[in-house]
């Protein structure tokens, strides 16, 4: 059994280095095809009927009037009469005809009658939810009620962060086609591998090797595509009816309307402290809605900080704004901003710098919490914080007020199942291929660094498949996942072939396979650089069989479990109510890092995205009818180029972070920026502006409460 | 109104080099530099002048024959990478969904689909386009006159080739997913060629119209940096 272990840092050509993402070059000559552009021959578009009303039962469809359009070749009825549609956006017919408008035309054609049902949209006030609110179990830690009876000073306060939604500049959908009795579905997944047998569950195929899945590019998913969803199936089925490819991408509308919203929280907080700042009693009482379905359980809270005494209690609201989906980060960036903003109102009761109060209590951050006080004072030092920090409320004249805010967060980001064969060829060309997908995150160019690093080849000598469903099953790319996996069954299975490869070319150099290394394109003899012999010529002896190394995913190359300290510096406009982030600085570990540009790219992505949410992001309801208001990209807002200032990443590496494997990225650095920067406002305008996103209106309405108060 | 207008304004397609100005403009290209706030504002206010325009203009090719164009298909040709491209289109049919559903040129890619976040991005004489918010048949040939010179992101260089802009994007990093990206590099290789030497603030404003949603923007400033005097040092 192989020693599976990563190259020291100090020997690694690649690994840790700023390298180039690979499908770099497809995207930035608008080469490469996504879902959306794949033009089939023959290809019928489709376009969804969906539901009005909040809530409904569905009482007919009638498709005459459809099917007589010009070009309509099929109609799919998703909502059969009788079942009721549960948000406005709701999908209940997919029309399929020969151009893009005639389908538009004729899906408007589709006559739904339904019989409206009440619905409830509002998630702010659980009391007045009634029969729409479930309550989770109440969970107790310790004496609350002692602690905070004993505590020296309490700070209490309501935070929250509403319903946002995942707006994928590639919209949800696939390119749908059939050779006989097998499909191929052009989807823009994050799940390659899991999204055949969804087509054999809906009995559109008759097994999952019958269905192909590819996505060699997908436009942006953040946790919202990870199943074929019904206008998948829909689409498959419009195929399977006309006999023709059919491409079923949702428009912008529907996108925001259904195919992604991350649930909301809310919360009532008190937490006491000791007069030196030493936590030591928390309560909450929480509440938020994912949906019209209940979605997970109670919320960690206090986050990252356990305060040992506490008590929290939460409320699950169940409405018709759509589906919940994972977003980037499920929970986190909703439990930080509750937890840090309530012990920054504590701190600022205290008269104490929040980064002294973190400090203070680090321990309670268990077992990372060296990490923690490490990222803590290197993002004070990139922030220069100790000058530039002053209690709450910039006490210097003029509108234009300054502020500092800190927070800090987890994740576990632990690999995922993931199976790699890496085949050597005896011309020496050399691939690796696993059924997984390149979200944008750099997947698929740690595959080709992790394979070359081990065949001390230069990148360009291998050829990385990935998002294809008949590659070796990978899991899907959610939760921070796939770094993990995807490097470490590449390096065993890239290591499997190597030692094939090694026992062949053995005997030419007069020594034993474990006596061999491979280095700079050669193989040569371990500390005889003389006895050597080039890639082509170790490949060429190989004769006529190619090797394939078949790599699992294992422990032993990987870990979980990081920190991440954010620190944001914000100037508030106090006649405008405007918010603009100067400076955010994003402190992160997440173990061995393979390509530290991609690694860079992600946390600089997370903390412009993590800006987003703070200012701009809602996805306002209306009461009355149960329609989203800004399902559109005008009014549902994403910051631009110019809408903040400067970001600094710095990634820690080295001695103990090195040594400790791969982990995941993708999510920890979008978790704090709400909270960093929610702390900032507070410390500029001296008061708390409660709930994200920090827009003009609500920091106008906390100025002019505060002022009152 | 919109015959009057200053061609070169904001809002306006530009006219190509044999003055060939398009009156119609029914989803009249918004383009602004700033938030996209503004950008929301002026795209109702161009869809208030549109109405007016739509039903006081026809198409040149049906002025004096007497013959109403659409709502069917009808043949027209589009100079797209300087190529002249024949297609039959309905009138409604826009210049994005000409590019990618007819001719397969789908770099330019459709996502607000509503002149708002640039992903659209074409260069139309020698200026940046949302090309969801212009019809095909406003750029098309007309009256015998060519008609505008469209050039798309596969224009920009040979199969296999990257251009300056393009190569910058990849070295800095400057994409995620990707989505965004052809839009990003043509808005700034239309920028950059008519703005030699920019400042970061100048590169935020010039590309103020383009939205990304992993947050690729640190990269694209460096990369619009970089790209710039990459581009100078060719010319020179």
């Amino acid at each position: 059994m192989a020693d599976y272990h990563w190259p020291p840092t100090d020997k690694c050509n690649l690994i840790g280095r700023r390298i180039a993402r690979l499908d770099g070059p497809w995207k930035s000559s608008g080469r490469i095809k996504y879902s959306y552009d794949m033009n089939r021959p023959n290809m019928l578009h489709a376009k969804m009927v969906f539901s009005p009303y909040a809530h409904a039962k569905v009482v007919s469809i009638d498709t005459s009037a459809a099917e007589k359009m010009p070009g309509v070749k099929a109609i799919d009825i998703i909502t059969e009469p009788g079942k009721e549609v549960f948000w406005a956006g709701h999908e209940v017919a997919a029309v399929a005809a020969e151009t893009e408008e005639q389908a538009r035309d004729a899906a408007r054609r589709v006559q739904v009658r339904y019989e409206k049902l009440p619905h409830l949209v509002s998630d702010v006030e659980p009391s007045k939810a009634g029969e729409h609110t479930k309550q989770l179990a109440e969970q107790t830690d310790g004496n609350p009620d002692q602690a905070l009876q004993q505590a020296e000073v309490t700070s209490e306060g309501e935070y929250g962060v509403p319903v946002i939604t995942h707006c994928c500049l590639e919209t949800h959908g696939q390119v749908a086609e059939w050779d006989g009795d097998n499909l191929t579905v052009y989807a823009s997944t994050q799940n390659v591998s899991g999204i055949p047998g969804e087509f054999v569950r809906a009995k559109i195929a008759d097994s999952a090797d019958k269905v192909r899945v590819l996505t060699p590019v997908m436009g942006g998913g953040f946790g919202s595509k990870f199943g074929a969803d019904t206008w998948g199936l829909a689409c498959a089925r419009l195929a399977k009816k006309t006999g023709r490819p059919v491409k079923l991408m949702l428009e912008r509308d529907q996108e925001l309307m259904a195919a992604g919203a991350r649930p909301s929280m809310y919360a009532k907080v008190k937490v006491g402290a000791k007069r030196d700042g030493t936590l030591t009693g928390w309560q909450s009482e929480s509440w938020g809605t994912g949906g019209p379905d209940a979605q997970g359980g109670a919320p960690s809270i206090p986050y990252v900080v356990r305060i040992p005494d506490r008590r929290i209690r939460h409320t699950t609201v169940l409405t018709n704004i759509g589906p919940a989906r994972a977003w980037r980060a499920p929970n986190h960036p909703q439990m930080c901003l509750i937890t840090m903003s309530a012990l920054d109102d504590l701190a600022a009761k205290l008269g104490m710098d929040p980064v002294e109060m973190l400090q203070k209590n680090i321990d309670m951050t268990g077992q990372l919490s060296k990490t923690y006080s490490a990222e803590l004072e290197k993002a004070a030092e990139l922030m220069d914080w100790k000058k530039k920090w002053h209690p709450r409320g910039d006490k210097t004249p003029g509108s234009i007020k300054r502020g500092l805010g800190v927070s800090i967060h987890t994740w576990g980001g632990r690999g995922h199942d993931s199976n790699c064969n890496c085949v050597i060829q005896p011309d020496g060309s050399l691939s690796a291929s696993l059924g997984s997908q390149d979200l944008g995150t750099g997947t698929r160019t740690v595959i080709g660094i992790v394979t070359a690093e081990t065949m001390g080849l230069p990148l360009e000598a291998v050829k990385v498949n990935i998002g294809d469903s008949k590659y070796p099953a990978d899991g899907a790319s959610g939760g921070s996942t796939t770094v993990g996996g995807v490097s470490s069954s590449t390096r065993r299975a890239a290591t499997a072939a190597l030692n094939q490869l090694l026992e062949k070319v053995a005997p030419s150099l007069n020594a034993k396979p474990e006596e061999l290394e491979a280095v700079d394109g050669k193989i040569r003899v371990i500390g005889n650089p003389s006895r050597a012999i080039s890639w082509k010529q170790a490949c060429a002896k190989l004769g006529t069989t190619p090797i394939t190394g078949v790599g699992q995913r294992s422990n032993d190359l990987i870990s979980s479990g990081v920190g991440g300290a954010q620190m944001a510096e914000v100037s508030v406009d106090t006649e405008t109510g405007q918010v603009y982030v100067d400076k955010l600085v994003a402190v992160q570990d997440c173990g061995l890092i393979i390509d530290l540009k991609t690694a860079e790219s992600q946390v600089y992505g997370a903390c412009i995205m993590g800006i987003t949410y703070s200012l701009f992001e809602h996805k306002i309801m209306d009461e009355q009818t149960g329609r989203c208001l800004n399902a559109d990209m005008e009014f549902y807002k994403l910051a631009g180029i110019g809408d903040f200032g400067e970001i600094v990443v710095h990634m820690m590496t080295g001695s103990g972070f090195d040594e400790r494997g791969v982990i995941g990225l993708g999510e920890p650095p979008v978790i704090s920026p709400g909270a960093a920067i929610s702390n900032a406002v507070a410390n500029a305008i001296g008061v708390r502006v409660p709930t994200l996103p920090l827009t003009p209106d609500k920091v106008l309405g906390a100025l002019e409460k505060g002022a009152v108060a | 109104m919109a015959k009057e207008k200053d061609p070169n304004a904001p809002g306006s397609i530009p006219p190509n080099e044999n003055g060939n100005k398009h009156a119609l403009r029914r989803r009249e290209f918004v383009k602004l530099v700033g938030g996209t706030g503004v950008a929301a504002t002026a795209q109702v206010l161009a869809g208030r002048q549109l109405a007016t325009a739509a039903t006081t203009t026809v198409p040149d090719e049906a002025v004096g024959s007497g013959k109403v164009i659409g709502p069917g298909p009808v043949p027209m040709t589009l100079r797209i990478n300087g190529e002249a491209k024949r297609v039959t289109l309905e009138p409604r049919v826009t210049l994005l969904d000409a590019l990618r559903n007819h001719l397969d040129l789908t770099g330019a890619k459709k996502v607000c689909d509503r002149g708002t976040c640039g992903a659209c991005t074409v260069i139309v004489n020698k200026k940046p386009v949302y090309s969801c918010s212009v019809l095909a048949i406003e750029v098309a040939d007309r009256d015998g006159k060519p008609g505008a010179e469209i050039r798309t992101i596969e224009g920009l260089a040979p199969e296999g080739k990257l251009h300056p802009v393009s190569a910058s994007f990849v070295e800095n990093d400057a994409q995620q997913c990707g989505f965004c990206t052809p839009g990003f590099v043509m808005s700034c290789t239309a920028y950059l060629e008519t703005h030699h030497n920019p400042t970061i603030e100048e590169v935020k404003q010039a590309l103020g119209g383009n939205l990304c949603r992993c947050g690729t923007y640190m990269g694209v400033r460096n990369a619009v940096v970089q790209a710039a005097m990459s581009m100078k040092g060719g010319r020179a």
